[in-house]
């Protein structure tokens, strides 16, 4: 059974076979508490998800959108810590096989200790970190610790992201690459069809063999299929967080209809 | 990983990217990855802006011609007496248009948007100073202004909103997270995460990510480059010591750049005990951890799990968990020391700078004087000592008056209930006198009176 970073690869890979992009989804930890925030996630796992980010919650979440900004002022209310989130991350993988990527700020995870963070994180069976606010030039810090213990180290490429910066971020990234697919924070109005955005990630994917994600904006099934083509995944984080607050069923519904989109015509 | 230097990255004053830290351990650009191009080439624009002659004759013609430099350097009279000797010399920020610093930072800001062709400028407020500077400028340079204000304090400080909108400037209060000013700057920086294109973020601290702990210390040491003139013209000597206030640091910095190499003037910083270090505080150095936060490594009010604590101060202008990272350092070689004052404290020292030298200060301002008699008590009696008065009193009289000055609100209850009895006795008959304005203002204030209480 494989894990880290080769876990991340495995699923890219099956969905390749699949002719399909990987669906990722995102859902923050402890929202609205330890146990709702479980019953949500195994609800969006069951529907489908290839790949889960597991958001960490921090206070000032400077890239997200006001649902996820929402979401992890909820969860900080009912109690999550780092050791929480690791903790669930350790009852997902007792039941389920996909990969599972921690989605934070450098401040919780840097306080935690990065060698206690990436040693525990490997325990808890998650595979890779994605840090919003580490950028290459800081990233060490913790990309070293968890690649020493097989973790992966997603990098985030933006609209803005020069070729001389997407180049650093490339050389620091493992198991797959983020590219944000607007100039804007989480759950911002996104048009899937842009040819703007296809041409970057066709650029993207001429400077990089690892598996490329592309999310930020994506709310339905109809903006998953017309990324699908131009992606290995496709990520949707605040339409999953919106509907985890109408009910478990209700997210498990959307993930099925996402998961139909990332089928390649 | 260590990335090789890039040829975008041709900041002189820096070495390669991986030790983006600029003093020191601490510094460093903690963004998203969307805004890290626009940290970037503000890193390359301003050392070349600051090294033309022509940039910086325009920023200086416009700190003397509108914002009113060189402020004075006033010797105070009274002031040692009461504080136990010293010399003591106060850098007059209060004095300039605006009535703080904050203008020289946003001066200096808002010309170098125009060089680099941004067409619309953000900025965070706590009080509302920067917020009202950045406005100001941009009414001087006639560009659109966006400042976040969190939604507290846009109720708290409702008259310097009304400056700002005065001024041409849109105020969008934030209700997320604590509604502050570091609520403030999160909504400010996801502004500029969708706006890079065409905007340029004014940040009015010594904070965030590089360059702006850079920039805003080159911008605002002016403060210390005029006073270390003045001084040595006075009395022909470097003084004994500089004294300022620390929330994020910037007339402290300005103060301090001046000095930092001359190893005989001791540096003091002054940040705000609040209530009391076992109570709500804002005292970063005291209390602070290493952390990551508004795009810098330095010294942060948190909680064991990295969360960000809410700080306190009287005054909204050191009420702020985090500190620019340059003090940071200077806190970790011994350079300077950091000293805290709480909110009584600073009361009482924006009475007694009013009664000893008819100045009223600033309630952040007051946190520096307050920390004189101990600066004495140390250095002695002979002490020469330069304090900057960063700001002045008139933004924060509601305050004042609800904490410190009972007989005026007693002298406006006493009036308030003679006129219900002038009332009562005539029916709400004509020959209302010259007291209404004060009686309707004796409203608002015992209103606001029981909310503090």
């Amino acid at each position: 059974m494989s894990a880290g970073v080769d876990r991340v690869a495995a699923a890219f890979a099956r969905a390749r076979a699949e002719n399909r992009a990987a669906l990722v989804g995102y859902l923050t930890g402890f929202d609205p508490d330890r146990n709702g925030s479980l019953e949500r996630i195994f609800a969006a796992c069951d529907g489908g998800l290839d790949v889960l980010e597991l958001g960490v919650p921090f206070s000032d979440p400077t890239a997200d959108g006001p649902t996820i900004q929402a979401a992890m002022t909820r969860a900080l209310a009912s109690g999550a810590t780092v050791a929480g989130a690791l903790a669930l991350a350790a009852e997902i993988r007792r039941r389920f096989e996909l990969p599972i990527v921690l989605f934070s700020y450098a401040n919780p995870l840097v306080s935690y200790g990065p060698e206690r963070l990436s040693r525990e994180t490997a325990e808890a069976g998650a595979d890779a970190l994605l840090v919003v606010d580490l950028p290459p030039e800081h990233a060490e810090v913790l990309r070293g610790p968890a690649s020493a213990r097989g973790l992966g180290w997603v990098g985030l490429i933006a609209p803005t992201t020069t070729p001389a910066r997407r180049a650093r971020v490339l050389a620091a990234s493992t198991g797959f690459v983020y590219a944000v697919s607007l100039t804007g924070v989480t759950g911002a109005p996104l048009d899937p069809s842009d040819p703007a955005l296809h041409a970057g990630l066709a650029t993207l994917r001429s400077a990089s063999s690892l598996p490329i994600v592309v999310g930020f904006g994506v709310r339905k099934a109809e903006d998953v299929r017309a990324l699908a083509g131009h992606a290995d995944g496709v990520v949707v984080g605040s339409a999953l967080v919106e509907a985890g607050a109408r009910g478990p069923a209700a997210l498990g519904e959307l993930v099925k209809t996402l998961r139909a989109g990332t089928l390649r015509a | 990983m260590t990335a090789a230097p890039q040829p975008e990255d041709d900041n002189p004053l820096r070495g390669p990217p991986e030790l983006l830290g600029e003093f020191g351990e601490f510094g460093g650009r903690y963004v998203a990855e969307t805004l890290m191009p626009a940290v970037e080439e503000l890193a390359r624009a301003w050392p070349k802006a600051w090294a033309d002659p022509t940039f910086v004759d325009e920023y200086r013609a416009i700190l003397r011609d509108y914002v009113g430099r060189p402020t004075p350097l006033t010797e105070a009279r009274r002031l040692p007496e009461a504080i136990g000797g010293g010399r003591i010399f106060l850098k007059r920020e209060d004095l300039n248009h605006t009535g703080a610093h904050k203008i020289n930072n946003c001066i200096g800001q808002v010309l170098l948007a125009r060089r680099l062709g941004k067409t619309r400028i953000i900025a965070e407020t706590g009080a509302g100073q920067h917020g009202v500077a950045t406005a100001t400028a941009c009414a001087y340079f006639g560009m659109p202004c966006t400042v976040y204000m969190g939604a507290e304090d846009v109720s708290r400080q409702a008259l310097n909103v009304v400056r700002m909108r005065l001024l041409g400037a849109e105020v969008r209060p934030v209700t997320s997270g604590s509604a502050t000013l570091k609520d403030a700057i999160n909504a400010a920086l996801r502004d500029w995460v969708a706006s890079v294109a065409d905007t340029h973020y004014v940040i009015g601290s010594v904070m965030g990510p590089d360059p702006y702990p850079l920039m805003v210390r080159e911008l605002q040491r002016v403060i210390g480059d005029e006073a270390r003139a003045q001084i040595l013209d006075r009395i022909g000597r470097l003084p004994d010591a500089a004294v300022a206030c620390v929330g994020g640091g910037s007339n402290a910095m300005g103060l301090f750049a001046a000095f930092v190499p001359d190893a005989a003037v001791k540096l003091f910083g002054v940040e705000a005990t609040g209530e009391g270090l076992q109570g709500r505080h804002a005292a970063t150095v005291a209390k602070g951890r290493i952390g990551v936060f508004h795009g810098m490594r330095s010294l942060v009010l948190q909680t064991d799990d990295g969360q960000l604590l809410e700080a306190h101060s009287i005054s909204a202008g050191l009420d702020y968990p985090g500190i620019g990272p340059e003090h940071a350092h200077l806190h970790a070689t011994g350079r300077a020391r950091y000293l805290g004052i709480s909110d009584r404290e600073a009361l009482a020292a924006t009475e007694l700078l009013a009664r000893t030298e008819g100045i009223i200060p600033a309630l952040e301002t007051a946190h520096a004087i307050a920390a004189l008699p101990a600066v004495i008590r140390e250095l002695g009696p002979e002490a020469v000592v330069i304090v900057n008065v960063s700001g002045r009193g008139d933004k924060d009289m509601h305050t004042v008056m609800t904490h410190l000055d009972p007989a005026t609100l007693a002298l406006i209850d006493e009036a308030e209930r003679g006129r219900k009895a002038a009332r009562a006795a005539h029916h709400g008959a004509a020959g209302h006198g010259g007291g209404e304005g004060l009686i309707v203002d004796g409203h608002e204030l015992r209103a606001e009176r029981k909310e503090g209480a």
